[in-house]
């Protein structure tokens, strides 16, 4: 029961914020139900973590999996499709996590959103009881159905309070482009879901769309491979993927800061969720015959997502593209199918997702500021804005995988637990720290230092900014000291993911 | 009870209808009252409703050589008299204003949802010809219904010349068919084709040239040039007729002669409808994307849908009938609700409709329901999952993958990637507010008015049914078409 809660507490606040704003427009209300929404959802996760026991030893192959919690219930019968929720210690990592971001999200929009407040934070809480739905999800239908709804609220997140960008890039066009690429590639997924339920379907003659069952489903080689695909395209264009990523700087560029925290914290984030969950154990075989693609695919993109970092004048569009490259790391590790990598992965996502959100929020600040993103006017911030440069200064090192923040413990775990199974691999993706330390570095020095505008300051943070960067400065830390504590959680369920691969006959040589 | 009456009963839908256009004709005759005439037609409609209940219990019936009286015709049947009692709503607020007769306009839409249903019913080529006439006569009629607006008049000449030559087609191929078979009943011909006769390609042209007929009537590529058009001319009410009655009972049509006389002897007949069904996808959402009027919009997105759910003819079998019921279902709830409040918005009747996507800026900012609704049935169009429309497609695409149309299934998901641009934009429009543009607005009491309930309560089907759809597909799973 706990889980619907969970799950519908989002979508419930977002209506009351709307009505609220109808009721007695202007006000501040739909802003304190809306983080009252967000606190709940988070006080829900960190009970359901305080309660449960996610060290269960993991499953050999095959056996059900040790849900924490799971609900079931029946839906549509004729296609055997349910409504069916389950809690595992990935699910519940990324939920904390999403409702963190979550709170995250509406407090850095306090200032930011001044018009149509109560619309604006239906659909904030709506994309997070979308992602809540993702995590919790284990029927296919219901997964993908969760999976195309939270993009609606996203559209309307960057159509209609996203910043016009430069260059004539509308955010209406960012916002169409967004929604185009998502859900052309979530129709994949969906034709690889009914191909799956189909091929289950003619060897025993009845219709399920439970991942349970059908993960047991026996496929010959190519139809596996051809499905495996459909699922990993769809997974791909959300992470983003390097030929896929199209979207992804505009999105962020256009978006409203909570949008661009949303996106870069959680959004991408569901793609990996979706790798580990579905692409790797429905189709184990024909993941691992795909994993040196993949892998490539990973290691180009950290090359590439970095390049095109460095070359960018916009402070939204290099962080976005940073997140491009970080997440080659995590295709890397999710594909290297080690436990050691895999442990790694999760951290890094949620390292990543602390960083990113710290940097778009700061580059939201600085905006409020100065009312620019290009970098090229700005130089010299230091010392005129407070507090926040050396907040800056903070998640940029952490963003280059500065040893004790925990992007360092991702990517080194990532790193290090690959190297068994694909040294060169390894060592390429070595090089790509360099590069994250270059155009961390440019974009500190482009920003922050060099000769100032003028001298006249800028105003620093205010206790609600503050304590935000306060408090995901501390997170960072605490997990880059003490990984423990997320690595506890996922460790059963990276061990079933690993278990899936060891099935299949790994490619190395 | 005797034979007679027992058809009589079966037929008894039919017979309200035609009973209800006399009455509205004699009213008319004696007094002529707006509100008197749609109130005939509703209750009329409603009767015929209520009569599919006691119809029920008889299928299914063969009635004459020239109907057949079965769940699925019922099925449809239903379809149509809801949508056309949604297309009263509509009008009545919308003819309120109407510098002319406006009572004769129930005549013509009582007899155009009486083709319909015989159209549905229909298992001989006789009465396919008198309900398919009998459907689109009236709609002449109805499309030139604003005359002094000349576009209205331009509509309605075009629509009837170009069906006039669907008609020639229609009755030339059914000749065809005669000369070769020697029967004018679906089931004979499926056993005359089934024996593989010498004058088998004739069969085959005959089929061919019925197809173009029926292809013209359901909008589908290269017979769709007229749509835009007549979609734009016609007015509110009488747009959403044609997109939803006209296509549902045409289509049921098709797919029945499909089912009894399944033409693939060779197969290329088949290829052919698999070509037209992609050709209509692909060309029906990329017209649509230049578009800056929403009612020439939703005319190139019905030719897309019309497009996807050829699919279902194409694979054939029993699932097909399931999907066609299910996806007609979900698009009428769609379309009506889509030019419900295109008709709301441009009530009462003031000239030319409210077409330009500009009428439609910041729409949410200064009637928040309206706007939701239409939002919903932008949502549902594009098949975003959570409204009824996603239903659709999902069965669509299932029917593709089961049945192995690898090059359908592709042109569904690029169809769909094409078709949200539009429905995106024309989405977002509503909630700008950016101020210099001329806007057209419902009248403020409109969500008291019958039109307005229609909208609401259609939205409110249409997110129910994408949530819980159950009730709807077994309903629909359980109906089944006669042999025969």
């Amino acid at each position: 029961m706990i889980l619907c809660w969970l799950l519908f507490v989002p979508f419930i606040g977002g209506l009351l914020c709307w009505q609220l704003e109808s009721r007695h427009a202007p006000s501040q209300a739909p802003r304190w139900i809306a983080l009252l929404t967000m606190l709940l959802v988070v006080g829900l996760a960190l009970w359901l973590w305080l309660t449960g026991d996610y060290s269960l030893a993991g499953g050999v192959v095959g056996d059900a999996p040790n849900w924490a919690h799971e609900i079931r219930l029946s839906w549509i019968d004729r296609f055997g499709i349910s409504f069916h929720l389950a809690l595992d210690g990935l699910s519940l990592i990324m939920i904390m996590l999403t409702g963190f971001l979550g709170v995250l999200a509406v407090v850095c929009s306090w200032q930011e959103i001044t018009n149509r407040i109560g619309f604006f934070h239906l659909n904030l809480l709506w994309i997070i009881g979308g992602v809540v739905g993702v995590f919790l999800a284990v029927d296919l239908f219901l997964f993908f159905f969760f999976w195309e709804m939270m993009l609606v609220p996203m559209y309307f997140l960057i159509a209609l309070w996203g910043h016009s960008g430069s260059k004539g890039n509308t955010r209406i066009g960012a916002a169409i482009k967004f929604f185009i690429y998502t859900q052309a590639s979530g129709l994949l997924m969906l034709v690889s879901i009914l191909g799956l339920v189909f091929a289950h379907y003619s060897q025993t003659g009845t219709f399920t769309f439970d991942y349970m069952v059908l993960r047991e489903t026996p496929l010959t080689g190519t139809i596996a491979y051809v499905l495996m695909l459909g699922f990993f395209i769809a997974f791909a264009v959300k992470l983003p993927v390097v030929p896929l990523h199209g979207w992804l700087p505009d999105a962020h560029a256009q978006a409203p800061t909570a949008g661009s925290v949303d996106l870069a914290g959680i959004l991408l984030k569901t793609a990996a969720y979706g790798m580990l969950r579905f692409a790797i154990p429905l189709f184990p075989e024909a993941s691992a015959q795909f994993a040196p693609v993949a892998m490539a695919l990973g290691l180009f993109g950290i090359y590439y997502g970095a390049l095109l970092a460095f070359s960018q004048t916009d402070v939204k569009r290099l962080i976005a593209c940073s997140s491009i490259s970080h997440m080659g790391f995590v295709l890397i590790g999710i594909y290297s199918g080690t436990l050691l990598a895999l442990q790694g992965v999760i951290v890094q996502m949620v390292a990543h997702a602390f960083s990113a959100a710290g940097l778009f929020i700061i580059s939201g600040q600085i905006y409020e500021r100065i009312h620019t993103r290009d970098m090229r006017q700005m130089g010299g911030l230091f010392g005129r804005m407070g507090a926040l440069p050396g907040f800056a200064l903070v998640f940029v090192m952490a963003s280059l995988g500065m040893p004790g923040t925990g992007n360092f413990i991702g990517e080194f775990l990532i790193l290090f637990g690959a190297f068994d199974t694909v040294p060169w691999v390894v060592v390429a993706a070595s090089g790509g720290l360099v590069m994250a330390a270059i155009y961390s570095l440019v974009l500190m020095h482009r920003v922050y230092w060099g000769t100032p505008k003028s001298e006249a300051s800028l105003g620093g943070l205010d206790p609600r900014e503050y304590s935000m960067m306060l408090l995901l400065l501390v997170l960072t830390l605490w997990l880059g000291l003490f990984p423990n504590t997320v690595l506890d959680i996922s460790h059963t369920a990276m061990t079933e993911v690993t278990d899936w691969f060891a099935v299949a006959p790994l490619p190395t040589s | 009870m005797t034979d007679f009456s027992t058809h009589l009963l079966a037929l008894a839908p039919l017979v309200i209808l035609c009973a209800t256009v006399v009455g509205v004709m004699l009213s008319i005759a004696v007094r002529r009252n707006h509100f008197t005439a749609a109130t005939m037609t509703v209750v009329g409609l409603n009767a015929a409703l209520l009569s599919l209940l006691g119809v029920l219990q008889i299928t299914p019936i063969q009635v004459t050589p020239l109907f057949i009286i079965d769940d699925y015709s019922l099925l449809f049947g239903a379809i149509v008299l809801v949508a056309s009692l949604a297309c009263t709503t509509l009008a009545h607020a919308y003819l309120e204003t109407l510098p002319d007769r406006r009572e004769e306009f129930y005549i013509l839409l009582l007899c155009s949802a009486g083709g319909a249903l015989a159209l549905i019913a229909s298992r001989h080529f006789a009465s396919l010809f008198i309900g398919l006439e009998l459907l689109s006569v009236p709609l002449y009629g109805m499309v030139a219904y604003a005359y002094r607006d000349r576009i209205s008049l331009e509509a309605g000449l075009k629509y009837m010349v170009l069906s006039g030559a669907a008609s020639a087609f229609l009755l030339f191929g059914m000749a065809l068919l005669y000369a070769a078979s020697g029967t004018l009943e679906y089931a004979g011909l499926a056993d005359t084709l089934a024996n593989g006769s010498d004058s088998q390609s004739w069969l085959l042209v005959g089929v061919g040239m019925m197809v173009v007929a029926l292809a013209f009537k359901l909008s589908l590529v290269p017979f769709h040039i007229w749509t835009p058009d007549v979609y734009e001319g016609a007015p509110g009410p009488v747009s959403a007729f044609l997109a939803t009655v006209s296509k549902v009972a045409v289509f049921a049509l098709l797919l029945r002669f499909f089912t009894l006389a399944p033409p693939a002897s060779d197969g290329w007949l088949l290829t052919l409808m698999g070509v037209i069904a992609f050709a209509s996808m692909m060309i029906g959402n990329l017209l649509a994307l230049r578009q800056r009027n929403v009612k020439r919009l939703l005319g190139y997105s019905s030719i897309a849908h019309l497009g996807y759910l050829m699919t279902a003819i194409v694979a054939g079998g029993t699932f097909s009938i399931e999907t066609v019921g299910i996806y007609l279902a979900t698009y009428v709830a769609t379309t009506l609700g889509a030019f419900g409040v295109v008709t709301l918005v441009s009530s009462p009747y003031s000239g030319t409709d409210a077409g330009a996507l500009h009428h439609y800026r910041g729409l949410f900012w200064r009637r928040p329901y309206l706007a939701a609704v239409f939002t919903i049935m932008m949502l549902s169009l594009a098949g975003i999952p959570m409204t009824a429309g996603f239903l659709g497609k999902f069965y669509v695409i299932a029917i593709a993958v089961q049945s192995g149309l690898w090059s359908l299934v592709a042109g569904i998901v690029l169809g769909s990637a094409i078709g949200l641009y539009y429905y995106l934009r024309m989405m977002v429009i509503l909630f700008l507010d950016e101020p210099g543009e001329s806007r057209r607005d419902a009248v403020s009491g409109w969500g008291q008015q019958s039109g307005g309930i229609m909208v609401l309560l259609l939205a409110a089907a249409v997110i129910f049914f994408g949530i819980y759809p159950q009730p709807l597909i077994a309903l629909v799973s359980a109906t089944g078409m006669a042999g025969g």
